[in-house]
């Protein structure tokens, strides 16, 4: 039935779905972008498995049962093994789950874009992401919600300390010792960030960063970052770490945490530990497709960038 | 009890002896870290507005509030009349008691009155209410997908989007706990 023959004896279409037909259009093509981006690159795209026997363990991720196993929080332990077994470029496009996380930027089933590079570190993974949203915009700005973003290179780089002192009342180390680092962030310093171009906020405390490798020059910070537009976090990058002790210590600790929290209990990740020795020094970053959506098309809610939120099942 | 995972648009809790209702939520999460329950809530009593943020783990106590079936008689000096059908009593609620909640009123509509220490303070709608379009774009027939909107008013004063191929005259379904369109009502 074409749209212009309806007439008021038909039955009407489900509007909360017929809507968003525009948005899927934009939201089908800047996927594609996004892949042909990284194939001129020679990034391979993968598919690793979306059910795990165990996610990398992290304190504030709640995992999304599947069986005796669980859906993955993300595909990371998957394309590092990738790296291990002598990938060099890798990227991959997929759901991940989060459990209880809904709000107007987050739904637990949501899609991630990761891409990974051997020989390189944080710094390499900020370039790329600068080069990509300059080719996913039709312009060098975004205009989001009433407000406009300078796109144009090189965006501005604000370490975390650095960002405490311009925007919170106190110091990284005391908000640390005083359990309000996550709320700081979250409601004085994030909705400052990125408001005239994109910021990458990084060398986040080391506690902060689980997975990432501490900067040679200050081993208290790792070489980890998020990108901010308008306030949004987009994306959260690292140098690897690739030292199979410091990561099984680390994730013992956050398991405990977990553990202590209330959580379903989980194993580690033994194979990925096992094969971690033969991983070379790498970099890789994941990046919310959905917020990224939302920016490209203007979008106040995540509702409006999928077809279907949970609500509507 | 409620927790976090319960907090949402129209909820009302009780702080330090208090109704409050919640008028906007949203959840944050800064990268990898803590979940927080970003709240913006009305007291019930004063109208006054404030801003909580929570952190997940706390626990809020339900607003401990009678509620009486009455139905909306009529609006006029003293505000939006309601009367209980069974021993004729009425109130009056004041614009800012009721706000958006205005919109959705239809006269003889049959709904649930809040009160607190016998003092009315609010209402619950039904989920949807019909109302009629009094003002919108005319249909251009050939120039429609079936997802464009448009501005739309209906008889109570309230703006909203519809789909492009709702008229003046249509009478339309809306959900009172968003303000959003929801289908076209055959008459």
């Amino acid at each position: 039935m074409s749209p212009a023959s309806r007439n008021s004896r038909q039955p009407e279409p489900n509007w909360a779905l017929a809507r968003k037909q525009q948005t899927l259009r934009q939201r089908a093509r800047i996927l594609q972008r996004i892949r042909a981006f990284f194939v001129e690159r020679d990034f391979l795209e993968v598919e690793t498995p979306q059910r795990l026997p165990a996610n990398a363990p992290e304190t504030h991720i709640v995992p999304v049962p599947s069986g005796d196993w669980c859906l993955h929080s993300s595909p990371e332990l998957c394309m590092k093994r990738l790296l291990a077994a002598g990938f060099e470029k890798l990227f991959q496009i997929c759901h991940c789950w989060r459990g209880e996380e809904r709000g107007s930027r987050h739904l637990s089933e949501f899609t991630m874009l990761e891409w990974y590079r051997v020989s390189a570190d944080y710094r390499q993974l900020m370039e790329d992401c600068q080069q990509l949203l300059g080719r996913l915009a039709a312009k060098n700005t975004i205009g989001y919600q009433g407000r406009e973003l300078d796109l144009s290179p090189p965006w501005e780089r604000l370490t975390v300390a650095a960002a405490f002192r311009h925007h919170a009342p106190c110091s990284v180390t005391e908000a640390l010792a005083a359990d309000r680092f996550d709320e700081l962030m979250a409601l004085e310093i994030e909705p400052r960030l990125g408001v005239e171009k994109p910021v990458f906020l990084c060398d986040f405390p080391l506690e902060k960063a689980a997975l990432a490798r501490a900067k040679p020059d200050d081993p208290d910070c790792a070489e980890r970052f998020e990108l901010y537009l308008l306030g949004m976090e987009l994306a959260n990058g690292f140098s690897e770490l690739t030292d199979p002790v410091e990561q099984r210590r680390r994730f013992a600790a956050e398991e405990t945490a977990r553990r202590d929290a209330g959580q379903t209990p989980y194993p580690l990740p033994e194979k990925f530990l096992t094969e971690l020795p033969a991983m070379p020094d790498a970099a890789g970053i994941a990046l919310g497709i959905d917020r990224l959506v939302m920016l490209l098309t203007d979008a106040a809610a995540i509702d409006e960038v999928v077809a279907f939120t949970p609500e509507l099942l | 009890m409620y927790t976090c995972s319960d907090l949402r648009k129209g909820l009302k809790i009780m702080i330090d002896g208090e109704p409050y209702v919640i008028t906007q939520y949203d959840f944050t999460k800064p990268g990898k870290g803590q979940a927080l329950y970003k709240c913006k809530m009305r007291n019930m009593i004063t109208g006054n507005m404030y801003d909580r943020t929570y952190r997940s783990g706390e626990t809020f106590d339900p607003a401990d509030l009678e509620d009486r079936s009455m139905q909306f008689l009529y609006k006029d000096e003293s505000g939006y009349v309601f009367m209980d059908q069974k021993t004729y009593e009425q109130i009056a609620l004041s614009e800012e008691t009721l706000g958006d909640d205005r919109f959705f009123l239809i006269d003889n509509m049959e709904v649930k009155i809040l009160a607190f220490n016998g003092q009315g303070i609010g209402i619950t709608l039904p989920n949807f209410v019909n109302l009629r379009v009094v003002q919108a774009d005319p249909w251009v027939k050939g120039d429609t997908a079936a997802g464009n909107n448009k501005p739309a008013q209906v008889e109570s004063g309230y703006a909203l989007q519809v789909p492009s191929f709702v008229e003046e005259g249509d009478l339309i379904q809306i959900d009172t706990r968003t303000g959003e369109y929801v289908t076209r009502v055959k008459e």
